[in-house]
């Protein structure tokens, strides 16, 4: 029997609103495993954003179990579920990513601070995670001192330093041109691919679906299609492509 | 807690130290609220000092007013006759007159002669100040003086130097020359520097108007009264009202706040004093709320990578701290800096006391003024800083 690191059951979200009650999320259940880098796809409005928000911990489902490394973040109080966002999720966003008043290496090792890990083989880690995503001469600098693309790596590197179980990406290259977006991207599929994490990255271009190992497509939040192997993911990315 | 201290100090240091800019200038406007708030304390200090530094300072425990005269010295007139009566009270371990006058010191090598307050007192009884330098009155009748030190330093007389006194009895400008004896501790008596001289030396000096002049009977406007027992204050108090007759008793406290002006000059100055604190408050208040609103979508990265409540509202305490730990030092270091530049005839005292009061409220301030915007930064959102929440 297969071990995952994130499993979702039935998860169902949904909100009132004048309207009526919306249904963002419905009825999905997935599961991720250690190393292996998923895309969470799907037009506006099909409840990939909420979905990540509840895999991040950040939002409570109405009903239906999220359980990372076996234990159900649904069913946590909001002082356990900050404990797991800072021990066992890793998080990057679409813009607004770092500490701005933290140097690139400050805002890696933040991580190792919050969870008390902080030692000089954890600054060291930061250091060398960093010379890995190409910013070995960019430490020292704060983040207003770096370009979009800059960020993005010190922000995959502050989510991968504290060997999280789960990582997630928020449209990572939102603000990226298509040539740091790859890289970006390529970069982060490595790492998680190479540190045996669970990764999931919510994006709007299918371009990006390029390095991962499946694509959870959704609509009208619930969970439509799995894409899995090389070759169903290349015909989806065409297809894209040629939508575009 | 530790951990929580830890990583809240580290996070509020940092932010501080790499946007030192825009803290300092809060900093500074924080040392302006402090430098003003040492001020009018420091003015009010000076100014209720020297209302009240003789009377403060007295060894008495009761001061004896005519009846009717509403505990107002000036007002009121005491003949030497209750003075033996008053000392024949059971519980009242001494007595002396007090007479006060203002009159004008004339000082040769000055531009201008100084005003000032002379005081005629019993030597050896209650009301005569202890002398740092020099001896104490000898006889009621001797041509003697004690300043204080702020005469001696406006005036620039010493110990054995004789000083001349004009003062007006009847229509006439009168000189009166005494040889100064003893030098005392500051001892202002209504906002001038004074001159202590024997009781009677002082009725023969002291202004006049005609129909005086001639008059023999000499009339102290208060008596001052030492206990046996400080402790039987209320016993003795009404024994000498109903012993004595025509007459009121206050204790020192009541006195002082009876002197003309002083309470309504005191009240004024706090209120000056707590309105500044109030503004204080708004406009730290102002900053670091305004600080947190710029703040929403780093404090929502924060809290979505894992930093708690606790942390995040400490690290806003401790900037605040911070903050206004340096506006007060900057504040107060200009005020010490100030306070040298000032000649002695400003009345500005910056007593130990009253400055450690007006620094632990302005310490509160920031932390008072942060308040709202501690409350806001702990209740933002992630999901919505973040921009998730659909």
């Amino acid at each position: 029997m297969t071990t995952y690191a994130l499993e979702t059951r039935s998860v169902i979200k949904t909100y009132q609103s004048e309207s009526g009650t919306i249904q963002a999320v419905d009825d999905v259940s997935l599961q991720v495993a250690a190393g292996e880098f998923v895309a969470l796809v799907g037009p506006s409005g099909s409840g990939k954003t909420t979905m990540l928000s509840m895999l991040a911990a950040l939002l409570q489902p109405t009903s239906g179990q999220i359980l990372l490394d076996g234990q159900d973040l649904a069913g946590m109080n909001d002082v356990d579920r900050v404990a797991m966002r800072r021990e066992k999720i890793g998080f990057t966003f679409q813009a607004n990513n770092l500490v701005p008043y933290l140097t690139a290496v400050e805002n890696v090792e933040l991580m190792l601070r919050l969870n008390n890990r902080l030692d000089k083989a954890g600054s060291l880690r930061a250091r060398e995670l960093l010379a890995r995503l190409g910013l070995g001469e960019r430490l020292h600098n704060l983040p207003g001192q770096m370009s979009g693309g800059q960020q993005q790596r010190v922000a995959i590197a502050r989510a991968l330093i504290h060997n999280p179980s789960l990582v997630l990406a928020d449209e990572p290259t939102a603000s990226l041109d298509t040539e740091r977006a790859y890289q970006v991207v390529e970069t982060f599929a490595g790492l998680i691919h190479e540190q045996q994490r669970a990764g999931i990255m919510v994006t709007h271009d299918l371009r990006m679906c390029e390095y991962v190992d499946r694509v959870l497509q959704m609509q009208d939040g619930k969970l439509v299609r799995i894409y899995t192997g090389r070759e169903e993911i290349r015909q989806l990315i065409q297809g894209g492509k040629k939508q575009d | 807690m530790k951990q929580i201290f830890s990583i809240s100090g580290y996070l509020a240091v940092k932010e501080v130290w790499r946007n030192r800019g825009r803290f300092l200038l809060v900093s500074l406007v924080i040392a302006l609220i402090t430098l003003l708030v040492l001020f009018i304390a420091a003015l009010g200090e000076g100014l209720g000092n020297g209302n009240r530094e003789y009377i403060s300072k007295l060894d008495a425990d009761l001061i004896v007013y005519q009846a009717k005269s509403d505990t107002l010295i000036a007002a009121s007139r005491l003949g030497r006759d209750r003075l033996a009566a008053v000392r024949r009270v059971d519980g009242v371990a001494d007595a002396g007159m007090l007479g006060t006058a203002s009159a004008t010191l004339v000082l040769p090598d000055a531009e201008e002669p100084l005003k000032v307050a002379i005081l005629g007192v019993e030597p050896g009884h209650t009301g005569e100040p202890s002398v740092l330098d020099g001896n104490q009155l000898s006889t009621d009748l001797a041509q003697e003086a004690i300043i204080d030190r702020n005469t001696a330093i406006r005036s620039g007389l010493a110990l054995g130097d004789t000083l001349t006194i004009r003062v007006t009895q009847g229509t006439r400008d009168e000189f009166f020359s005494l040889r100064i004896v003893g030098v005392t501790d500051g001892q202002q008596y209504s906002l001038q520097p004074s001159v202590f001289v024997p009781f009677f030396t002082w009725d023969r000096i002291r202004p006049k108007s005609e129909a005086e002049v001639n008059s023999s009977n000499p009339v102290a406007n208060v008596i001052l009264v030492r206990l046996e027992d400080p402790g039987q204050m209320e016993e003795v108090s009404q024994r000498l009202t109903s012993q004595v007759g025509n007459i009121e008793t206050a204790t020192i406290k009541d006195a002082i706040q009876a002197l003309p002006g002083y309470s309504a000059q005191q009240s004024t100055l706090n209120t000056q004093g707590g309105f500044t604190l109030f503004i204080g408050v708004l406009v730290i208040g102002g900053f670091f709320q305004i600080q947190i609103l710029q703040k929403v979508a780093q404090i929502g990265v924060l809290k979505a990578i894992g930093t708690s409540n606790p942390v995040v509202a400490m690290a806003s305490v401790i900037q605040i701290v911070v903050i206004t730990v340096i506006g007060v030092a900057i504040g107060g270091l200009l005020a010490f800096l100030f306070s040298l530049t000032f000649p002695p005839t400003v009345p500005i005292v910056f007593n130990g006391t009253t400055s450690a009061i007006a620094l632990a409220a302005l310490l509160l301030i920031g932390p008072l003024g942060g308040m709202v915007s501690i409350r806001y930064a702990v209740r933002i959102e992630p999901l919505k800083a973040l921009g998730l929440s659909s």
